[in-house]
Order: structure tokens, then sequence, then C-alpha cells
């Protein structure tokens, strides 16, 4: 379990102003989701949250710590699963491991370990290429959470799969989530997702292109606990939040 | 994801096209028999004479009969193909890593590479063997100009194929250059490789024979000559068919050490 804080992130590209003085905070243990329009500029936000990027000012801390440039503190995951096509599928999950410079053997038998939990079973020695977009993603995940148990950033992780697929992906990462403590930062431009996946939701406001910096315009807090996440969707309190978020999104 | 790419296309070449498989994979042999047929009636019935064109059952009686003495030669060949190839793909392997790694050496370098490749072989090689001699070195010299282009430039077109994204997934795990370049771009560029080995493997044998056109004491291009200048006809087309033979068992073992060392592509398709 980690906390995140973002403070007072400001970048600009080529003299226009992406994002203007973004904090935020998602305490240890928590989902929040980023929510903004396409273009609004949260690829560059995560980029700077990543450590991929450097921010014109502000700063990324992780505990306390001051990760801000510092690439390889988080998890990250995209919406493509960008599994390695050349590497069986234990072997992409356990990339991480292996980068750290554990021995092969020993990263497969610890990633093995948890091929069950993460609906992998029967998967180990496939192909990418041979499995179903879910179970990809559910491999893209794995290798996530084997790379940093603490925290997680998934930028618009399940936006490429089905109807179906998608509510069962949702179901089984607030499972998982809950049973590592996992604490994650969610990208993603679809309400309904970030009001079934989040305990609280950032909106993002912005076009920068057109001269508007993206700022934070509000926090929705979503108190539904995780175990009634599945129903939550048909109650009239998820509708009052859908309304709220909306009334943010403008 | 990558593109699918079938084992071969030949198969489903002959699946479109509505052909059984069986009759499929008869036709190239069978087409290649009749021609041969035909050359053979051209022969025997006088149309051609035999001192412009032998007959394919003198062009074999030729190849068995000098059986001891091509062997010798083809061995010859066959080391400066090896060892050409052997320098080309090491060199062409450090100027694409190279290139990937400075962007300068890139721009620097690239139209050099591209230019090496529009240098007629058959000009460079006299002034090879004047500067090195008429052992193996201008050969080998020759085949490495060659081949290295093909080597370098699948290389590089593999390296590049990488998404960018998954460079950056990499990054955010810490990963070193060494590493991005061992785990992603590496395996990626496999089949690039391959491509480039295929063309660069007949390369090097037709490299080898055209030096030895100009210079040296043994190798399948030596005793090219000699029979041309006997005008042994029989013998010019014996070896070339142990020239094509040659190649075509490179381009083979290339296939197979790609099926070895590319597992993956097998599943796909």
């Amino acid at each position: 379990m980690a906390q995140l804080e973002v403070g007072h992130v400001c970048v600009a590209f080529d003299g226009v102003q992406v994002l203007d003085d973004i904090s935020l905070t998602v305490p240890a243990g928590h989902i929040a989701c980023l929510l903004g329009p396409s273009g609004c500029g949260k690829t560059t936000l995560f980029h700077v949250v990543a450590g991929l990027s450097l921010p014109d000012s502000g700063s990324v801390e992780l505990d306390g710590r001051d990760i801000t440039g510092a690439p390889g503190q988080l998890a990250y995951m995209l919406q493509k699963d960008l599994l390695l096509p050349e590497k069986t599928i234990v072997d992409n999950v356990s990339l991480p491991l292996v980068l750290r410079g554990v021995p092969r053997a020993q990263a497969r038998e610890q990633a093995l370990a948890l091929f069950d939990t993460f609906g992998l079973a029967g998967t180990t020695d496939r192909w990418p290429s041979e499995l179903s977009g879910g179970m990809r993603q559910r491999a893209a995940l794995l290798r996530s959470y084997l790379f940093s148990q603490d925290f997680m950033l998934l930028d618009e992780p399940f936006s490429a799969l089905d109807a179906f697929t998608k509510a069962d992906m949702h179901a089984w990462f607030l499972d998982v989530a809950e049973r590592f403590g996992t604490t994650a930062l969610v990208v993603t431009h679809d309400v309904d997702e970030a009001l079934e996946l989040a305990d609280e939701i950032f909106v993002m406001r912005g076009a920068p292109q057109a001269g508007r910096p993206t700022r934070i315009v509000g926090t929705e807090r979503i108190p539904c606990p995780r175990a009634e996440r599945a129903s939550f969707a048909l109650t009239e309190e998820f509708l009052e939040h859908k309304r709220q978020v909306l009334a943010l999104l403008g | 994801m990558s593109p699918k790419r079938k084992g071969s296309g030949a198969p489903a070449l002959a699946r479109t096209a509505g052909v059984s498989p069986l009759v499929g994979k008869l036709a190239a042999p069978v087409t290649v028999l009749a021609l041969v047929a035909i050359w053979q009636l051209v022969c025997s019935v006088g149309l051609v004479p035999s001192f412009l064109l032998p007959s394919p059952v003198a062009v074999i009686q030729a190849l068995v009969g000098d059986w001891q003495l091509l062997a010798g030669h083809a061995v010859t060949s066959l080391a400066e193909a090896a060892a050409g190839l052997a320098c080309g793909i090491a060199l062409g392997f450090a100027a694409a890593v190279l290139m990937d790694r400075f962007e300068l050496v890139y721009r620097a370098f690239y139209p050099l590479v591209v230019l090496t490749q529009t240098i007629p072989t058959v000009a460079i090689a006299p002034l090879l063997v004047l500067w090195f001699g008429y052992g193996m070195l201008p050969k080998v010299v020759l085949i490495v100009i060659t081949t290295f282009f093909p080597i370098t430039v699948g290389l590089l077109d593999g390296f590049r194929s990488v998404d960018p994204d998954v460079i950056d997934l990499m990054r955010s795990m810490g990963a070193s250059r060494a590493q991005i370049m061992r785990h992603a771009k590496l395996p990626a560029s496999l089949g690039h490789l391959f491509s480039g080995l295929k063309i660069s493997a007949t390369y090097a044998i037709v490299g080898a024979v055209i030096a030895e056109w100009l210079g040296g004491f043994s190798g399948l291009g030596v005793y090219m000559t000699r029979v041309r200048s006997a005008y042994a006809f029989d013998k010019m087309f014996a070896v070339i068919i142990l020239i094509s033979a040659l190649s075509l068992v490179l381009m083979w073992a290339v296939g197979a050490l790609r099926r070895k060392l590319m597992p993956w592509e097998r599943s796909e398709g």
C-alpha cells in the first residue's frame, strides 16, 4: 500500500500550456479515477506521474518520497497490453522481475504462483497471439502487479475490450485490488467505468489546443463499498453521482 | 500487436486460388521437369548444335564426371562465403546497434550504407583484387560489402518496429537501454534479420564466384573461367547448377534456423 501525492504539476509543450496546477492525492489502498475528455492531457499527466517525463514545475511523491522524473517506481499499464510477441506469457509476465536482476527460473516461479489468482491458469507457455484480448489484459495486469504491488497506474486499461469482457474485468480488478491492498490511479474517459471502479474521481477539464489548459475542476467521492459495486450501477445513488460528475465535465 | 505472419506463403496462395494442396505443391517441380524435358528434346532433335547448348543429360554427366574437382572448388567458395557472411553479419549488427543508439551516427552513415549498394560488384571486384591480391581476402571483402547492407537495414527496421509505448513501458519498469535492446528490440528484429539474411546468403555465394572470376587459384568462379575458356559448356552448366543448389541449401538453412529461433511465428496465422 502506498499513497500518491501529485503537487502543483504544470506542463507546457512548445509554448502551449497543457496542464495547469494539477494537484491530487490518492490515499493508500484507494482506487482513484482521472476522468476527462480525450485530448485534455491525461496521458501527459500519466507520463509525469510515471516519471517518464519531467513537469515544468510541481512534484510527484510516493509515500512522502519525491519520485519526480524517476521512472521505475510504480507499475504502469496502458490500454494496449504491450505483451512482447516473442515471449511466452510466463516470460512476459515475469519480465519486470528479470529486469530487476532476479534469475529467470526464480522470476518464473514467482509469477506462476499468481497465475490462478489472475485467471491465467493454463496459459503459461502460450504465446500472446494465442490469447483473447481479456486474457492478454489480465497478463498485462499481472506483469504490472509483479513490478509493483503498492501502486498501479492504469491508462484506459479496459477501453479496448468489449462490454461483456469489460464488466468481467471490472469486477475481477476490484477483487484483485481488494485482496492485495493495491492503490491505483486509473485514467478513463468513460464516466460509468469511473463510477464503477473509483473511491474518488478527479474530474479534469480543459482544451489545451484551444488555449484552455487542463485543470482539475472537482473531486467526487464514491463511498460505495467494493462488495456492493457489482449492483451499484442500478442504484439511485449511482445516478446522483453520475449527475454530479457530468455537471463537473460541463 | 504484430502483424500476423504465415509460416509459408505458398499454401495460402494455393488455397485462395482453389487448388488442392497436393497439386499446389507439385506445380513447381512439374514445371521444372517439363522445361528440362523440352530442353532435352531440343538437343536430341538437333535444333541447337550441342557445342552451343549441351543437353541436360550431358550436363549431368559433366557434373558427375568432374565431381571431385567441383567439390574441391566448392569448398573454397563456401569458405569464402561463410567468412564473408560472418563478417558481414558482425559488421551489420554493430552498425545497426550504433545507428539505433546514436541518431548522429545514423544520419552520418546511413546514406553511406545505401551508397555501398549502388556500387556494381563487377566494377569494384578488380580493384579489390589489385589491392588485396589473389588470396581469400578480396573475396571476403567483396562479400562483406554486398551482404552487410541487407542485414543492417533489416535490423534497423526491426529495432524501429518496436511500439514506442513498449519502450515507455520498459522504461517505467526501470529497464536500461541494453535491457530494452535485449528483451524488446532484438527479438522484434529477428524476422527482419532473417529476411535480410536470406538475401545475404545468396549474395554471399554469388559474390564469391564473381570475385573468383577476376583472379584466384581455386573456387567455383575459377573453375567457371577455366571451363569457359575451354568452351566446355556442359561443365559450365554443371557449375551453374551447383551454385544454384548451394544457394538453395543456404537459403533453406536460414529458413530452418528462423523456425528454430522464432518459435512464436509457428503459432500465428
